[in-house]
């Protein structure tokens, strides 16, 4: 669906997007994570055709963004970081105009109308834009991105400055449109990306440093591979249970914090999932298991870290390297190399392609 | 480039803009021709002449947002990744300004039908000049909208655009103190907002039209071109 290959963008002396290659498929809803002024906005500009590109290329549906703008940009529905409204239209003469711009070839007053349901903005279809609240003029937005039914939807920040629940709302939105587009969804709010995309593509300083699931990412990256347990028993008889199960290297007490329980953590064998029998042991043994989690690293995490070791230059971020899944198996598999000027540089994981 | 049209055209009359400036006209237009009607004169083609300064003041009014607004909304984001050329979207706000600008001399024709009625004025002389003035409308908005092409702020477009206007209009007077011969020649015929004059007492010269077709064309591609070249920056 989207191919992007070795782009770059320099404003006069400053790269701000350093040859980065990676693929799409269809279907797939990828979140762009990155600081701000990270490169996430230019190169969404850039896929849109809103910029131009100093290097590389963008194809969308086999169509150069450069080369043939105009097929390339009839499968894209854009939300730009403020979303692009003329405040002097009503929402429904401004959908009616994104509609014939767009030369759109549906039935124009039903496709809008249901887009407008989609989106829930029919309360306000009437109401001028510049009266409308932040969360609706983004809604909007997201409307007028939809029109012509396009393919691919690229969402720049889209619950930035909202509250609470319009956040919640846009995010259930998003997770909606997820099942019959293609989305790519650029945000700094790291549960945002973590609720709705199935990959994320980590940008720092204009350059990928990481692309994966956030799972993935999260078991590659974390040093720390161990299970927190409390379960109801004594520490001897939990022990012996746990040093039952295949897979435990190393078991440590890590206290009793309510009456009648115990508290274990647990480090598994390397390459070892054993989750599924520590949850069976227990419940065979007639032990109640109050909470189970893994101290793998959370997105945050994840995010500081590479992004702190790229702005470092420490060696820590070479594990970038997604496991398979129906959806990522052929995702850009990626290594990262921290050279002695500090800069974190992709290179493809060689070793993986021999394999 | 009809969508745009269309949506130019109809936010000159969402604001008080448009009516603004149709009212300013048609002030003038009224005026000159009461005047010239109680006097018993039956060339209203020189109402045509005699409304070039409220041309001049006003027109940069109608250019001043035409491509700087949108940029500065970031509403520009919506039209170039929208499937339409850049050509078409700036030939889009041309048209819409014209037409506005086309409108606001709607009332000079009815105003030469109620002396048809009357009297029998010459309609060439008269429909020359109105040419003339579609001519020249058309090439300082097309000068207008490349300048508000160059910045965001539509204020700082139209006080370059009036600014711009101005100094066609004197350029002749200014060039005339250099006393040197080739540059007055020069600067009357770049200093085309005086071509009013020309229309209004001759009939149809090829040599104007074709000039100011070509600062037309010329403007409005160059206007095509600032846009683009934002892209690239």
């Amino acid at each position: 669906m989207i191919e992007v290959s070795s782009l770059s963008k320099r404003y006069g002396n400053h790269l701000a997007v350093d040859n980065v290659s990676f693929s799409i498929k269809k279907g797939e809803v990828v979140g762009f994570l990155g600081p701000n002024g990270a490169g996430k906005s230019t190169i969404m500009n850039i896929m849109t055709g809103y910029l131009s590109l100093t290097a590389g290329s963008v194809s969308i549906d086999e169509f150069d963004i450069m080369e043939n703008p105009e097929e390339a940009k009839k499968r894209i529905g854009y939300l730009p970081e403020i979303p692009p409204l003329y405040t002097d239209m009503t929402v429904k003469e401004y959908l009616y105009f994104m509609y014939d711009l767009k030369k759109v070839n549906f039935p124009k007053k039903p496709h809008i109308e249901e887009i407008v349901r989609l989106v829930k903005i029919d309360n306000v279809y009437n109401r001028l834009i510049k009266n409308l609240s932040k969360g609706y003029r983004q809604r909007v937005g997201i409307a007028q991105a939809l029109i012509g039914n396009p393919d691919l939807l690229i969402l720049d920040e889209p619950t930035v400055g909202l509250d609470p629940k319009q956040i919640i709302e846009i995010r259930n939105l998003i997770a909606r449109l997820g099942k019959n587009h293609t989305i790519i969804l650029s945000s700094h709010i790291l549960s945002e990306i973590q609720e709705v995309c199935e990959r994320i593509i980590i940008i720092n300083k204009g350059k990928i440093i990481a692309d994966d699931t956030a799972e993935n990412l999260s078991k590659n990256l974390s040093d720390d591979h161990s299970l927190s347990v409390r379960v109801t028993g004594s520490e001897a008889e939990i022990y012996k249970i746990l040093n039952s199960v295949p897979g435990v290297k190393e078991l440590r007490f890590a206290g009793s914090k309510e009456e009648g329980t115990v508290d274990y953590i647990i480090e598994p064998k390397e390459n070892c999932d054993i989750r599924a029998a520590v949850s069976e042991r227990l419940s065979e043994r007639k032990k109640t298991i109050l909470s189970f989690r893994s101290n793998e690293m959370t997105l945050e995490q994840i995010f500081l870290r590479l992004t702190d070791a790229a702005d470092k230059g420490t060696q820590l971020l070479s594990k970038a390297k997604p496991e398979s899944d129906e959806k990522t198996e052929e995702a850009p598999k990626v290594k990262i190399e921290i050279e002695e000027d500090g800069e974190a540089t992709v290179i493809e994981n060689k070793e993986e392609e021999e394999n | 480039m009809s969508a745009i049209f269309k949506r130019e055209f109809k936010a000159y009359f969402t604001s008080p803009l448009g009516y603004v400036f149709l009212a300013i006209f048609l002030f003038f237009e009224d005026y000159y021709f009461v005047n010239l009607f109680s006097y018993g004169s039956p060339n209203n083609e020189i109402i045509f002449p005699a409304l070039s300064f409220v041309v001049v003041l006003v027109t940069p009014v109608l250019t001043m947002r035409l491509l700087s607004e949108d940029r500065r909304q970031k509403v520009d984001q919506a039209l170039l990744t929208a499937p339409v050329t850049v050509a078409g979207i700036v030939l889009g706000k041309f048209l819409a300004a014209f037409a506005v600008y086309a409108l606001a001399f709607s009332p000079v024709i009815l105003f030469e039908f109620i002396v048809t009625l009357v009297s029998a004025p010459n309609w060439l002389i008269f429909l020359n000049s109105w040419l003339g003035a579609m001519l020249i409308g058309g090439a300082l908005i097309a000068i207008g909208m490349f300048i508000s092409a160059l910045t965001e702020s539509p204020i700082i477009s139209c006080i370059l655009t009036l600014i711009t206007f101005m100094l066609l209009m004197v350029l002749p007077s200014l060039a005339s103190l250099t006393g040197v011969e080739w540059v007055s020649k020069a600067a009357e015929k770049i200093a085309f907002v005086n071509l009013f004059n020309t229309f209004a007492t001759s009939v149809f010269h090829v040599v104007d039209v074709i000039f100011l077709l070509s600062v037309i064309v010329v403007f409005v591609f160059v206007s095509i071109r600032a846009v683009e070249r934002r892209r690239w920056a």
